[in-house]
């Protein structure tokens, strides 16, 4: 993010030329808060370029966030965005698809926010398939509070609030979100950048509950309560050890401290979501009596 | 505007106050409801999930009261007009993302059917121990408005009226039902939807250029975007200028809440309901609200009956509270009695506002029934001694 942020400042000082995803930024909040080498930017950069690349209609699209630093995504995005509460940007985001179905809703949070205090609603939501498009940055860890444990943590892996190493087992979320009924599930890290943005756009394309996880180092946290080096190490561990496999088992896709990062598209199944099946469901049942909700939304007005 | 008719379900019925309830929201426009199952409030859910489909509404029950109220702030920002329904237990998770709806301005209302607490107390009983709750449950400062019904009908009529504030002041509003209420049967007059006033949400004017999502130019309520319209905006829980980006300071602080507070206290004249029942040149004033109302209402003839004079306040709108009335009152009258369920919490703002010029008396009931009106008698006839 901060390289993104830099080329902008330098380009429009000099050139004049706009950063390619400068129109999908809110630029006049521009520098964020992440800290350098920080993997979320890299995950943002690959969002707004995959929503470029799909034609989508911006002003259809809408992002809710959660709190943490990746909850802080929304806030950066030139879309209708909004910033929640934590853990619960994804029943926010099921009204919001709800109240206007034509909408096309993103959740962008962290691991701690979506499956930590969020995850009832994660697995509940996922079974609905609701159409969302919901992108996990998973850095490991509690970043904005100060490298707390997290759900996600691997086993031994070193936490402000684990400082012997952490002894919980941690969600294999490909396989939890697959196992609830996601239709579309996938995990990347954020040295993936041309495949991750070719699995947003993919997604942004696709119904139902469509999760896509992110690999992405806390520099700050993470990084240095495990002595795993800089930002340039960092990248260098997922070159070594992610492993590209589309059919892998997902019961063995759990990510072990320093182990091998199982990536690719896992599931991708066109699935009924819950508009579908309350629509075929009442059509069946009501029949013409039925009245759906207009795309537009249940707004009222003169 | 008139309101929709496809919610109006215009005739002479026999409801119960939650199904009334139910009819007052589906009237009043309202067309996503998120919910949770808890007794003694699943009634308006399971009123409203089955006219929802007929009228182009959508109901979703969701895995706890959490994300019912989430779902509810999100389903706002539509412009969809949003309510959620629950009872003590669920009344305490929803405190969360009330708070969100209070900070992000977002209208919607929130329908509590009081039962006795605390934790999961008596699920089946009344109770009428959450009104302060309803005030001050979420953390942080801010105002907002609370209805109490005593009866079927004023479920119906209050609900009207609960959405319309919402839409006037964009707050999350508290409908503070009581198991009692909720549960009896009495007739419902519903008018035909011409007869039924709505507030519409109001959408700005603006272009999206020039819009700001809390821009109020002096006034307190900043102009609404739907998501979807292309103004892309961004709001967000935390402190935030006009432009709804966060602003870590106190000036910031300051010009955002303070605005959330006098958006309602300045306004309160308008807004505090309450009716009178023979309160000039009484001695004793009950202060009452809900299913207590009707109970009082009976202990007053008889108290008048042995000569006391008594008249009756009840509060139609408890939050904000009437100050000025109490403390106009205080000044002539020997003292209020307040009979509540619960031990002690409206009394306390009669009190407050009373500042000392004439005693409040408290007739507590702990929950699982209602005062005998004899009880309420009798601190009637202590406090006119
Ligand atoms: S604390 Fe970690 S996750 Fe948060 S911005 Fe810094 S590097 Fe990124």
């Amino acid at each position: 993010m901060s390289t993104v942020s830099e080329q902008t400042a330098v380009e429009s000082t000099e050139s004049k030329v706009e950063h390619p995803i400068a129109p999908y930024l809110r630029m006049d909040r521009m520098p964020h808060i992440w800290c350098p080498t920080c993997g979320i930017g890299t995950v943002v950069k690959c969002y707004a370029t995959a929503l470029g690349e799909a034609g989508v209609d911006l002003d259809k699209v809408a992002i809710v966030s959660g709190i943490g630093c990746t909850g802080r995504v929304a806030g950066y995005m030139n879309l209708d965005a909004f910033h929640t509460t934590h853990g619960r940007a994804i029943p926010f985001a099921t009204g919001l698809k709800l109240g206007r179905p034509e909408l096309l809703v993103t959740v962008f949070s962290g691991d701690g926010d979506l499956v930590g205090i969020g995850g009832n609603h994660f697995i509940h939501t996922a079974r609905r398939n609701m159409d969302l498009l919901v992108i996990l940055v998973n850095n490991f860890i509690y970043g904005m509070t100060g490298g707390q444990n997290a759900p996600t943590t691997p086993l031994t892996a070193k936490t402000s609030t684990m400082p012997y190493g952490n002894f919980e087992n941690p969600f294999n979320l490909p396989h939890l979100a697959a196992s609830c009924g996601a239709s579309y599930v996938a995990r990347w890290t954020c040295l993936h950048t041309r495949r991750l943005t070719k699995s947003f756009k993919e997604a942004l394309g696709r119904k139902g509950f469509r999760f896509i996880e992110v690999i992405a180092p806390c520099s700050t946290l993470y990084a240095r309560l495990n002595r795993l080096g800089t930002g340039f190490e960092l990248m260098r561990f997922y070159h070594d050890n992610a492993e590209i496999r589309h059919d892998a088992d997902l019961n063995d896709v759990a990510i072990d401290f320093q182990g091998k990062i199982v990536c690719g598209k896992f599931v991708d199944e066109e699935r009924p979501t819950f508009i579908d099946l309350m629509h075929a469901h009442y059509e069946r049942t009501l029949g013409d009596k039925y009245r759906p909700m207009p795309p537009e939304g249940g707004w009222i007005h003169e | 505007m008139k309101t929709d008719p496809a919610g109006v379900l215009t005739g002479a019925h026999y409801l119960d106050g939650d199904f009334a309830c139910g009819e007052g929201a589906m009237a009043a426009g309202c067309r996503f409801v998120a919910g949770y199952p808890i007794t003694p409030s699943t009634e308006v859910v399971e009123r409203i999930s089955r006219r929802f489909p007929m009228m182009g509404g959508t109901f979703i029950q969701m895995e706890d009261e959490l994300a019912s109220m989430a779902a509810v702030v999100g389903a706002s920002w539509t412009g969809t007009k949003c309510l959620t329904v629950t009872s003590g237990p669920g009344f305490s998770l929803m405190m969360e993302n009330i708070g969100l709806a209070a900070m992000m301005e977002t209208p919607c209302v929130v329908v509590d059917v009081q039962r006795g607490g605390p934790s999961t107390g008596l699920p089946t009983m009344v109770g009428q121990a959450d009104m302060m709750q309803a005030r001050w449950g979420s953390h942080g400062d801010y105002e907002l408005i609370a209805l109490c019904p005593q009866s079927p009908q004023e479920a119906f009529d209050l609900m009207i009226d609960a959405f319309n504030l919402s839409e006037i002041y964009r707050i999350p509003v508290m409908f503070m039902m009581d198991e009692c209420v909720g549960h009896m049967t009495e007739k419902v007059v519903i008018p035909e939807a011409d007869q039924i006033e709505i507030v519409p949400r109001k959408l700005t004017s603006q272009t999206p250029e020039e819009f700001l999502p809390y821009r109020v130019n002096g006034g307190y309520v900043p102009e609404f975007a739907r998501a979807g319209d292309g103004y892309r905006f961004h709001t967000t829980g935390l402190t935030h200028n006009e432009h709804g980006y966060p602003v870590m300071s106190a000036e910031c602080q300051e010009q955002n809440v303070r605005r959330l507070i006098y958006k309602i206290r300045d306004n309160a004249d308008q807004i505090v309901r309450f009716e009178d029942d023979g309160v000039d040149g009484a001695d004793i004033v009950l202060v009452t609200y809900g299913i207590t109302a009707r109970v009082a209402q009976m202990a007053m003839e008889m108290a008048r009956e042995q000569g006391v004079k008594v008249g009756m306040m009840r509060l139609i709108i408890a939050w904000p509270f009437p100050e000025k009335r109490i403390k106009e009152l205080a000044g002539k009258i020997k003292a209020f009695v307040v009979p509540e369920v619960n031990y002690g919490q409206m009394v306390l703002e009669v009190q407050r506002c009373a500042e000392g010029l004439a005693p409040a008396v408290l007739v507590s009931h702990g929950g699982g029934g209602v005062h005998e009106p004899e009880t309420i008698v009798e601190a009637i006839m202590g406090a006119a001694k």
